[in-house]
């Protein structure tokens, strides 16, 4: 699992450069119907044991957080805006890579030449450059030019007691549950909508959702988690190692009440760790699916992450497979009701 | 002399101050290639040695700094979260979710937390005793890998940019090693008018403590400290910094010997190896502070090259530069006396 996660988490695929991506799924899964819709959704039915009464939806987003370059100056330095929500904090001092392959850096000028004020602020996305050493714009328009892509340089490793870090952790753990249910045995035939565009504000999944026209929708993504050092209570929101999270509500949804339960008491009879958010915070696909048509009773299964749209996303391993086993579960669960 | 490689091979070595031992290895290696009497004391420090043929020879040292900006381990809490230190003054702006590696009884890796921003108060720069790693294990699991006063570096690694830019952690001051290896490649062969000691030091960020002791253990009459300096970003003053690219920075400054920075001034016009001049009207901020006023005193000077974003896990440096910073130590090792 951590050898597949890696893969696609290493891969570069923002909102609307999703290519790769799903290339990748398409290439490692076995289906029995797949459809590659006007936006790039890739939409894929497989076949399970048994046909259920209700059309069941899982639904994942492909696209990570990234940049695109909006300006080269006559000096060969790159600005970028944040393709989905980025905090600046985690975007200075570290390495991007563009879409040609080639290396950039975003600093500042020298701790030592900033002024009191200037240590303590941390500049705007709207501020920096990207720097790849190229000293005019004819230099660097040889690898990079307006509306080109860049992406996060950084390692995935495993550290501690099972947990993992990486970039884009955030939606590919959902869409590698996903290949697994694909080319596993599922019990019912279910569709399964791999998502574009969801960090710019769960474009895709109205498309998918529409086309696909499920009864039941599980959106599989990854939630925020705050649990470290310096945070207690309620604003922790949801705990690494503490299972599957289920929402009732986020910031685009008011959760089928339904299914929240449902997956509460599913989880308890199968043994499977599960918590809910402590804060009203965050969005997903759901928030498109489940006002989609006449409107789809929506349930979101997602696995707690610390550091989200940040190079360095962190999920606990034992999570996964708890969101992994309950939305199995839940496909059996839902097949009838 | 492959100056890229070597500076690879130099900043993918850790050595935060007073930690340095692993890249005193890697440059006493270097060292033996081109100079004597190569040894590692007690404080990391690394010396050698290259004795000219003539007699009365005065003794020149070349010093660059081998250690790099990082933190330190201070506390532990209860669920094994991990505060730090600094150990120089890197840039913390830039420290939040990055992956670091704690080098402990062995290597561990981490991540630093940084809050989302539903918790978040306000997004300023995070203060030192803000900063948390989270290393996925509890005190006690924790307490028998790292303890206190282990460093801490953030993972970053060497990478190619554009043309001859390089961009990678520590190249303040790995690369004034190189340039001084490089020099040392461009002597080989040829006979020196000073008798040479090479110093890589430890401890520059932390108050030129290494440079004390390599000068006063040689009592040079003379001493060069090849260090980085300020490079021009699109957010930098134009009196503050130098261009990549636009060669070697000869200091001037109070705390220098005049003589010498002329003379490498005129050294540098006469070869036509592309210079700046770097005014600095209080000390230097490099190792020269230290040199000048150790022993009975020291000539000084300083030998820079602009590199951008001193202080962080992504200096950027032009290896013409470097290049030519050695050219110049290279003429000024060879003209003798005659330069003053």
């Amino acid at each position: 699992m951590i050898d597949k996660l890696k893969e696609l988490c290493q891969l570069n695929g923002a909102s609307g450069d999703e290519a790769k991506i799903r290339e990748y799924i398409k290439s490692n899964i076995s289906a029995d119907k797949v459809i590659i819709d006007n936006l790039g959704n890739l939409l894929v039915f497989k076949k399970g044991k048994k046909t259920p009464k209700n059309k069941i939806m899982f639904a994942a987003h492909m696209d990570e957080v990234g940049f695109m370059i909006t300006d080269i100056s006559k000096e060969g330095f790159l600005s970028f805006g944040a393709v989905g929500g980025i905090n600046p904090s985690v975007v200075i001092g570290r390495s991007l890579r563009l879409e040609s392959g080639v290396y950039g850096v975003v600093g500042t000028k020298a701790i030592h030449q900033q002024s009191k004020e200037e240590r303590k602020k941390m500049p705007s996305i709207e501020e920096m450059y990207l720097d790849i050493g190229a000293s005019n714009s004819e230099e660097a328009e040889k690898y990079v030019s307006r509306g080109s892509y860049a992406y996060f340089d950084t390692d995935f490793f495993q550290f501690g007691n099972g947990f993992v870090k990486g970039k884009a952790i955030d939606d590919r753990v959902g869409c590698l549950i996903m290949m697994e249910m694909i080319n596993g045995t599922p019990e019912y035939d279910a569709w399964y909508a791999f998502t574009v565009q969801e960090e710019i504000g769960a474009r895709g999944a109205k498309a998918a959702a529409f086309t696909i026209a499920p009864d039941i929708a599980f959106v599989l993504e990854t939630t925020t988690a705050c649990d470290i050092a310096g945070v207690s209570g309620s604003k922790k929101v949801c705990e690494l190692g503490k299972g599957a999270v289920v929402s009732y509500m986020d910031r685009g949804t008011v959760y089928d009440r339904g299914l929240y339960s449902l997956a509460f008491d599913t989880a308890k009879a199968n043994n499977i760790a599960v918590q809910t958010k402590t804060l009203v915070a965050g969005g997903n696909d759901s928030g498109s699916i489940h006002v989609s048509r006449g409107g789809i009773r929506t349930c979101a299964i997602s696995v707690p992450c610390r550091y989200l749209h940040s190079p360095s996303c962190v999920i606990k391993e034992s999570d996964y497979f708890c969101v992994k086993e309950l939305a199995e579960k839940m496909l059996s669960a839902a097949a009838n009701i | 002399m492959n100056i890229k490689s070597i500076l690879k091979q130099l900043t993918n070595e850790i050595g935060v101050s007073g930690d340095e031992f692993s890249v005193s290895g890697i440059a006493a290696e270097l060292l033996t290639e081109y100079a004597d009497d190569v040894q590692i004391d007690s404080f990391g420090n690394v010396t050698g040695v290259v004795m000219s043929s003539r007699s009365n020879s005065e003794t020149l040292m070349l010093d660059a700094h081998i250690d790099q900006v990082g933190y330190i381990v201070t506390d532990i809490d209860e669920k094994g979260f991990v505060s730090v230190g600094s150990c120089g003054s890197p840039d913390l702006k830039m420290t939040l979710a990055q992956s670091v590696t704690i080098h402990g009884k062995e290597d561990i890796n981490g991540v630093v937390s940084t809050l989302p921003p539903h918790v978040q108060k306000e997004n300023g720069a995070p203060e030192i005793g803000d900063i948390s790693i989270d290393i996925g294990m509890n005190k006690e699991q924790a307490e028998k890998i790292i303890s206190q006063g282990d460093r801490v570096t953030i993972n970053s690694c060497f990478k190619e940019l554009y043309g001859d830019m390089v961009s990678a952690p520590a190249i303040d001051d790995r690369s004034g090693v190189c340039a001084i290896l490089s020099a040392l490649e461009m002597l080989k062969g040829k006979d020196t008018v000073y008798n040479l000691v090479i110093s890589f030091s430890t401890q520059e960020e932390t108050g030129e403590r290494g440079a004390k002791q390599t000068s006063f253990r040689f009592q040079p009459d003379k001493c060069i400290a090849v260090d980085v300096s300020f490079g021009r970003t699109p957010d930098s003053a134009p009196k503050e910094s130098a261009e990549l690219g636009s060669g070697v920075m000869i200091g001037f400054s109070p705390a220098l010997d005049k003589d010498m920075s002329e003379s490498l001034r005129k050294l540098a016009k006469q070869k036509n190896i592309p210079f700046t001049v770097e005014v600095m009207p209080d000390s230097t901020g490099t190792n020269a502070d230290a040199m000048s006023v150790s022993g009975k005193g020291v000539k000084c000077c300083t030998l820079s090259f602009p590199i951008r974003y001193m202080h962080t896990p992504i200096e950027t440096v032009n290896l013409k530069d470097v290049e030519n910073t050695a050219k110049l130590i290279c003429e000024y090792v060879l003209g003798g006396a005659e330069n003053d």
